[in-house]
């Protein structure tokens, strides 16, 4: 029996206040992973262009899954699609975020069909739906907020880098 | 040459192929006997100008018609900007047509849609695979015995459909 | 001693940031030279075609916005003329209806063409093309949203005519955009033609013969670039294409140069397109007179009690044309987009098939990226201007 590990590393005042840093470093810095399936991603990528401009929020759209943070999922997700989503889904670092964007991407949509996976969240947890179809970029970009939000709400965020203990997300 | 001109000529080459002529809002819709379709379509191409296939699909007439399928061509004239529609009839228990995947390239992606989605499937067809449903999918979506839900999903009550 | 060189298979997608898409592309490589290409695709079939068939013919329209969803007015436009053909109605739209029809499919025209290039040049590495041409999209997505609510999903158009009129002053918005835009083409110009980088990425890359592109079924701009005088506005007008006067660009060259310059002239044409339709707008009514199976105008609805009864068997029943079938071609940005509709005497379509343009030209990938460089494939992925959705469907 070695010694016991601590759940957290408690709410002091230098904890709580490094917890802020981490949280600020994360949700100012939120990179995307372009990866567009249905029309939503017309809507991602109008808002990545001049009049809305994301990189003023920080977030910049990322290639490749291992270099993201959030994984928006812009459009219809069919059975054939699904399991390519999970892989990509797999392959992100931790911490990973999920966006579902339109209602395709939240309960299928008007696509209640043979071949459509009625909302993405059967496959893999989503932390922010964003509904319409599709959302303008206003709708997405407060999604985003939305998800700062939620990043700047979380405890022990250092405790979790250096080991300690896990994540609290506050409910 | 008009759409009558067009058809006397077919008559003439396949009397006995050509099974129906029909007229409807100023299209005209040929129906031959499946087997000589290769030959219906390569005599369009070569001797009445009909070089384009636009589109080839499957209808299902589930208790409407039998036989039951029909495969459809679209042609298009592309020198005299004309279209006529040829059809072959197509039986369930035999669903399948010669390729004309020969005639026309285009022809290989459509067939194998229909195949993937109508289940008839092209005799000769030289890649024929699934195109748009997973490539260990049951079933042919598009028929009308098969459920617009999936088979494994009661449908939603809730409204219209 | 004798070397001997295997060959490598790549997979490129679904999750690729230039397959535009969720295209899946085998590549079978010898060193950087592509064997073999064999693209996968099916990965956004959401069964459009099967819904269509569980919804009344009004009920459609807004499935057909998300097929090619760069362009959804083009879709919405060959889909309303189908059906109006199946119903016999077709000499009966209204003048003032017709011309919207054209003004706002030249503007969805134009609005498709700069995501191509958007996207084609961005591909390739022009990053700064992407920002202009995305800053005059958002130009036509404000058009669009006046009159029609919604920046991108449209459904305006309807069964004998449109759902509303042109709100007030949306003229003069569209005017002083369709004049801005020659000027806006000169830039995007200024960035790529010249450009000796843009030059050795796309002259000679991915050629296509005129006789392979007509076997494949190539159409629109692609086939135009390779020779072929084709386009349906102008050989099977609709929707009074016959009285406009414009030009069909068409190339000889059959590579990427040449489909990059003739998009870039049709949206020339399109602008004066537009210029011309604004001339031609007239007052007068924009749904046909056809009470059983084109919706009332909203005053005779909220008016008259037959408007009033009219508009809700038509909206709770739908209408039941005549047994038969058609097919209707329209000259989409993208080539010809065709719909073919059967009607049983039903109120919903036997079956209602979509001709989607980019899933015939896409046919034609293998035969252009074969025997050429691997980074050649991106270049021949953007200068198809394919869209999964209308692909897959």
């Amino acid at each position: 029996m070695g010694i016991e590990q601590p759940k957290t590393l408690g709410s002091g005042f230098v904890v709580t206040s490094l917890d802020k840093l981490v949280n600020w470093s994360r949700a100012c810095s939120m990179w995307p992973l372009t990866f567009g399936l249905a029309c939503c991603a017309i809507e991602m990528m109008a808002t990545g262009a001049a009049r809305f401009d994301l990189d003023r929020m920080g977030i910049l759209f990322r290639a490749s899954p291992r270099q993201s943070d959030v994984l928006i999922i812009a459009g219809t997700v069919t059975k054939k699609m699904a399991p390519v989503i999970k892989v990509l889904y797999e392959q992100m670092p931790e911490p990973k975020y999920v966006i579902a964007m339109g209602a395709c991407a939240c309960s299928g949509g008007i696509f209640d069909t043979y071949s459509v996976v009625q909302g993405i969240d059967e496959e893999i947890p989503v932390d922010v739906y964003i509904p319409g179809c599709p959302p303008r970029p206003e709708g997405l970009l407060y999604g985003l907020m939305k998800l700062q939000e939620k990043i700047r709400a979380e405890r022990n965020t250092f405790g979790a880098v250096i080991g300690i203990g896990e994540v609290v997300h506050p409910a | 040459m008009s759409d009558q001109a067009i058809v006397e000529k077919l008559k003439a080459k396949f009397s006995s192929a050509v099974l129906d002529v029909v007229e409807h809002r100023g299209e005209t819709t040929v129906t031959v006997e499946k087997e000589r379709i290769v030959e219906v379509c390569t005599f369009m191409r070569d001797d009445c100008g009909y070089n384009f296939l636009c589109d080839l699909c499957g209808v299902d007439y589930l208790g409407k018609l039998t036989p039951r399928f029909m495969v459809v061509y679209n042609l298009y004239n592309i020198t005299t900007k004309q279209r006529i529609r040829i059809k072959v009839p197509v039986a369930e228990e035999n669903a399948n047509v010669d390729t004309v995947s020969t005639v026309w390239g285009t022809a290989n992606w459509h067939e194998r849609e229909c195949w993937d989605l109508m289940g008839i499937s092209f005799n000769g067809h030289p890649d024929l695979r699934r195109i748009l449903m997973p490539a260990d999918w049951e079933g042919h979506p598009l028929r009308k015995d098969y459920p617009l839900q999936g088979p494994d999903r009661e449908p939603y009550q809730g409204r219209l459909s | 001693m004798a070397f001997n060189t295997e060959t490598m298979v790549i997979n490129m997608g679904p999750q690729h940031p230039s397959t535009h898409g969720v295209l899946q592309l085998i590549l079978e490589l010898d060193g950087e030279i592509v064997q073999k290409a064999t693209p996968h695709i099916g990965f956004l079939h959401r069964g459009t075609e099967k819904l269509s068939e569980y919804r009344t013919y009004h009920q459609v329209i807004p499935l057909t916005d998300r097929l090619d969803y760069l362009a959804p007015m083009s879709n919405n436009l060959g889909y309303v003329l189908a059906v109006e053909k199946l119903l016999g109605i077709t000499d009966k739209i209204p003048e003032r209806a017709k011309v919207i029809r054209v003004l706002m499919n030249e503007l969805t025209r134009l609005k498709s063409h700069l995501v191509w290039m958007a996207c084609h040049a961005l591909d390739i590495g022009a990053m700064t093309v992407f920002l202009y041409c995305f800053r005059e999209r958002e130009d036509i997505t404000d058009i669009y949203e006046k009159v029609s609510g919604a920046r991108m999903t449209s459904n305006y158009f309807r069964v004998g005519g449109l759902s509303a009129d042109l709100p007030d002053g949306l003229e003069q918005d569209i005017r002083a955009f369709a004049e801005s835009m020659p000027g806006h083409i000169e830039t995007y110009e200024g960035l790529l033609t010249g450009n000796r980088i843009w030059q050795k990425r796309t002259i000679g890359v991915g050629h296509i013969s005129a006789e392979a592109a007509i076997d494949i079924g190539i159409t629109g701009p692609s086939l135009r670039a390779s020779g072929v005088d084709w386009d349906l506005r102008r050989d099977n007008p609709y929707s009074g294409y016959e009285d406009y006067d414009f030009e069909v660009p068409v190339f000889e060259e059959g590579d990427t140069f040449a489909r990059y310059k003739a998009r870039l002239d049709e949206m020339r044409q399109a602008s004066l397109i537009i210029l011309q339709a604004l001339d031609k707008l007239k007052p007068g009514p924009i749904l046909a007179d056809c009470p059983k199976v084109v919706l009332p105008p909203k005053q005779d609805v909220v008016e008259s009690i037959e408007g009033l009864i009219h508009h809700f068997k038509i909206v709770t029943e739908g209408f039941s044309p005549e047994p038969g079938e058609v097919y209707q071609g329209v000259e989409a940005p993208k080539g010809e987009l065709g719909f073919y509709l059967v009607s049983d005497g039903s109120p919903k379509p036997l079956r209602m098939k979509v001709r989607p343009p980019s899933f015939v030209n896409l046919q034609g990938l293998p035969q252009m990226v074969e025997g050429k460089f691997l980074a050649d494939v991106v270049a021949v992925i953007g200068t198809l201007d394919i869209v999964l959705g209308e692909i897959d469907r």
